[in-house]
């Protein structure tokens, strides 16, 4: 493994910790859009609203991180990209700004009616980030964006097949991550009615997450040849470690295990991103631009991969400090007694 | 070097709404900084006041305060975010070449921006329930953590402004990248230092001015006044130091960028015995129109040691597609003369409050012209802030790697209408993102208010 394959492990994996801490965030938006009238949605989006501090708007850090790692490892991949997927790229940026706008607004206002215009909007931009981002994906896997400044298709190198069903799939999976999260809120709360109605919600995310995954490797057969044949082979124990999890979410779920649930939801998202990218190897835009080619100087790529020991030394602990402290049960909202 | 700026025949027409863009969205982020840098370091003195002497009054302001920091720095993830995006959306040339080499600084402080929000949220959620000593203690590494993340990102600007720690060969390629020699860039020692303070000005004058408001409308109790003193305290000692670290930054900026001095001093042509002009105008044959002269000002003040002797390079010393244009030049003064002027009213401020504290501490809350005058000064330090980063950005100017990289060249090649789309949507969407945090603060301190209303 080059020192530019190392850079490609940390850039995936700030990614990949995007999709399954960010996606839930996403896809509690989703949820709150779908939550129906004002009455039938008082209690699950009093629920969300709990789950969803906007602390957790934070987590854009992971995104920005693999945005900077993007440029810093790989200097011409980031700009072929970023100037070929300019349109995806721009709207899932103008997304998250909508989302924390409207999330800032539902916070605040008082009245019903408006609550809803900007719950509604909060909702929508959950609903096009991910797809947006995803389809981003779909192109680059597509083979569709090759390097060089805004050398790709602007429309069809995302707007196809393969945008399509990945910005499809990314939407679906934060659903589905989402709503195995909040039975175990549901749980915490002790609303055991809540708790079944995201257990039906993440069944149901689980099996559309599914058909769009099996849809997902057809359409990238056809379209995406490369990585598409590699999801198949190469990439296959990562696919079928995803698939066994992903069906052991709703399987714990219904058992009533909903805290391994999530670990089994989480670790789904994580297996897929993971077969991806072994599907990719050695390209980081298929089949033009390898990863050693696009990897920028080696003394940053050094830096960035000690950068990532030094990240995991110091990030690590603190957040187990977090969450040994939310089990125990120290961190709550509210005022000191 | 050259040879790249060489390839500049006419300028692209995206680059206008590129380059109003990312003004634009990091006018609005700097807002954002100072709150994250200096409300930690506030919130813990409080807290740790109002736990050493039992203090109901400091521990309510601590818990406040976090909160309130806690909503800034999710809008600072949010705006942050698009900043990101913006360096591949809108410059792609410039980190398609120099990714690798002003990226590690990036990296770095997003390791401490993570930091920050876990630690932060720890402390936001430890209110209830944990020990409070310790739930102190989880706090103290936040303003550190804030520091270094600051440090980082100003030693990327500052990089753009005396780049370095890298080799660049005749095709443009650039190789040996020295990482260190990128963060501790030469210009890194002042812009850093400037930026940190002003954070400390900023944010201090602007929550004092929120109980400054509170103690004009009668609400003048031991809280309130607590709540003003601790900020405007932070703001008032640091606005003095703030103007002789803006003085050396200048004389550094007269050393290492001497055609962005020029400009800002509005300094024609090369020489001694150079005037201080404030205000006035530039006029594209190089007169200036206007404006009160102070004759061998600028010399004395660029080196002392040499005093009215001291040459200023003129902006006619380079040819005028290597400076700033006259409007730009025009622009540049002006915020300079903005940032200088805001800085001398705060330190007269600061001396009236010193002057209160000092012989007349008991008339403090119900002195009416000095608590307005505390409302309006996050505006002065704020356009101050506004101002200084003009100078410094718009100053660099047509390069956007000092020297080395001209900004057209960096330019997106997106269509220019799409670019001005793109702009008009995040103007809107960004007024509705600072509506939506005013709002949510303003709900905030209302319950506040209530509750202390109704408690006995």
């Amino acid at each position: 493994m080059s020192a530019a394959d190392g850079c490609l492990v940390v850039l995936w994996t700030a990614a990949t910790l995007y999709a399954v801490l960010g996606g839930a965030d996403f896809g509690a938006g989703f949820w709150d859009l779908v939550a129906g009238g004002e009455e039938a949605g008082r209690r699950p989006r009093a629920l969300l609203d709990r789950a969803l501090s906007p602390v957790w708007e934070a987590n854009h850090v992971w995104l920005i991180f693999t945005v900077v790692v993007l440029w810093t490892a790989f200097p011409t991949a980031f700009s072929a990209i970023f100037t070929t997927l300019w349109i995806p790229l721009t709207l899932a940026a103008l997304g998250v700004v909508v989302r924390g706008a409207g999330f800032a607004f539902r916070a605040a206002s008082g009245t019903l009616g408006v609550r809803r215009v900007y719950g509604a909007l909060f909702g929508i931009a959950s609903l096009l980030t991910p797809f947006f981002l995803g389809a981003a994906l779909g192109g680059i896997a597509s083979e569709r964006v090759p390097p060089g400044d805004a050398s790709g298709d602007l429309l069809t190198s995302w707007a196809n097949a393969s945008g399509v069903v990945v910005g499809l799939l990314a939407v679906a999976a934060c659903a589905f991550l989402a709503a195995v999260y909040m039975v175990t809120e549901a749980g915490h709360a002790g609303d055991p009615e809540l708790e079944r109605y995201f257990t039906t919600r993440a069944l149901v995310a689980a099996a559309v997450t599914a058909a769009l995954a099996i849809a997902g490797i057809v359409v990238l057969h056809e379209d995406a040849p490369y990585v598409g044949d590699r999801l198949t082979g190469e990439a296959l124990p990562l696919v079928i470690v995803a698939a066994v999890l992903g069906v052991g979410a709703p399987v714990l779920l219904v058992r009533r295990h909903p805290a391994w649930a999530r670990l089994l939801a989480a670790g789904s998202v994580a297996a897929v991103a993971w077969a991806w990218a072994v599907a990719q190897w050695p390209y980081l835009l298929p089949t033009r631009l390898t990863v050693d080619d696009a990897a920028g100087d080696p003394e940053t790529l050094k830096w960035v991969l000690v950068i990532f020991v030094v990240a995991i030394v110091v990030v690590v602990p603190a957040l187990v400090l977090l969450f040994t402290l939310a089990q125990r049960g120290r961190l709550e909202e509210g005022t000191p007694p | 070097m050259n040879a790249l700026g060489a390839v500049a025949a006419a300028v692209p027409e995206g680059l206008l709404p590129a380059r109003s863009q990312m003004g634009f969205t990091l006018g609005v982020h700097i807002i954002l900084v100072p709150l994250g840098v200096v409300f930690p370091l506030m919130m813990l003195i409080a807290n740790y006041l109002g736990l050493r002497r039992d203090d109901a009054d400091w521990l309510r302001l601590a818990e406040r305060w976090s909160r309130v920091a806690a909503v800034t720095f999710a809008v600072g993830a949010v705006t942050g975010t698009v900043l990101s995006f913006e360096m591949g959306l809108l410059w792609p040339g410039m980190f398609e070449r120099f990714g690798d080499v002003i990226g590690v600084p990036f990296a770095l402080e997003g390791i401490f921006f993570f930091l920050e929000a876990i630690l932060i949220s720890i402390y936001l959620l430890g209110w209830r329930r944990m020990r409070p000593w310790a739930h102190f203690w989880i706090g103290v590494p936040i303003p550190i953590v804030g520091l270094c993340g600051a440090f980082t990102v100003v030693a990327a600007n500052s990089w753009m402004n005396q780049p370095g720690g890298f080799t660049m060969d005749a095709n443009g390629v650039v190789t040996d990248v020295d990482v260190w020699q990128v963060i501790f860039n030469d210009a890194v020692k002042y812009e850093f230092p400037h930026m940190y303070v002003a954070a400390f000005v900023a944010a201090g004058f602007l929550v004092a001015s929120v109980y400054a408001v509170g103690m004009l409308k009668g609400r003048r109790d031991r809280y309130h006044r607590l709540g003003f003193l601790l900020p405007f305290t932070v703001a008032a000692i640091a606005i003095p130091l703030q103007m002789a670290v803006g003085d050396s930054t200048a004389r550094a900026v007269f050393e290492d960028q001497p055609i962005k001095f020029a400009a800002l001093e509005l300094n024609w042509t090369t020489g001694p015995d150079k005037p201080e002009i404030i205000l006035g105008h530039l006029n594209e044959d190089g007169t200036v129109s206007g404006g009160l002269r102070i004759p061998g000002l600028a010399s004395w003040l660029s080196d002392p040691s040499t005093g009215r002797d001291t040459v200023v390079t003129g902006l006619d010393s380079v040819s005028s597609e290597d400076r700033p244009s006259t409007a730009a030049v025009n622009v540049i003064h002006l915020a300079w003369d903005t940032m200088i002027g805001m800085g001398t009213a705060l330190c007269l401020l600061a001396a009236w409050f010193a002057w209160l504290m000092w012989r007349r501490r008991d008339r403090l809350a119900t002195s009416t012209w000095f608590l307005r005058a505390a409302v309006a000064a996050p505006l002065a330090a704020y356009l101050a802030i506004e101002s200084g980063w003009i100078v410094t950005e718009v100053g660099r100017q047509p390069w956007i790697v000092w020297q080395i990289m001209r900004t057209e060249e960096a330019v997106t090649t997106t269509d220019a209408t799409v670019l001005w789309v793109m702009f008009s949507a995040i103007m809107v969407l960004y007024t509705g993102l600072a509506i939506g945090t005013v709002l949510v603060i303003r709900g905030l301190t209302r319950r506040w208010r209530e509750q202390d209303e109704a408690a006995p």
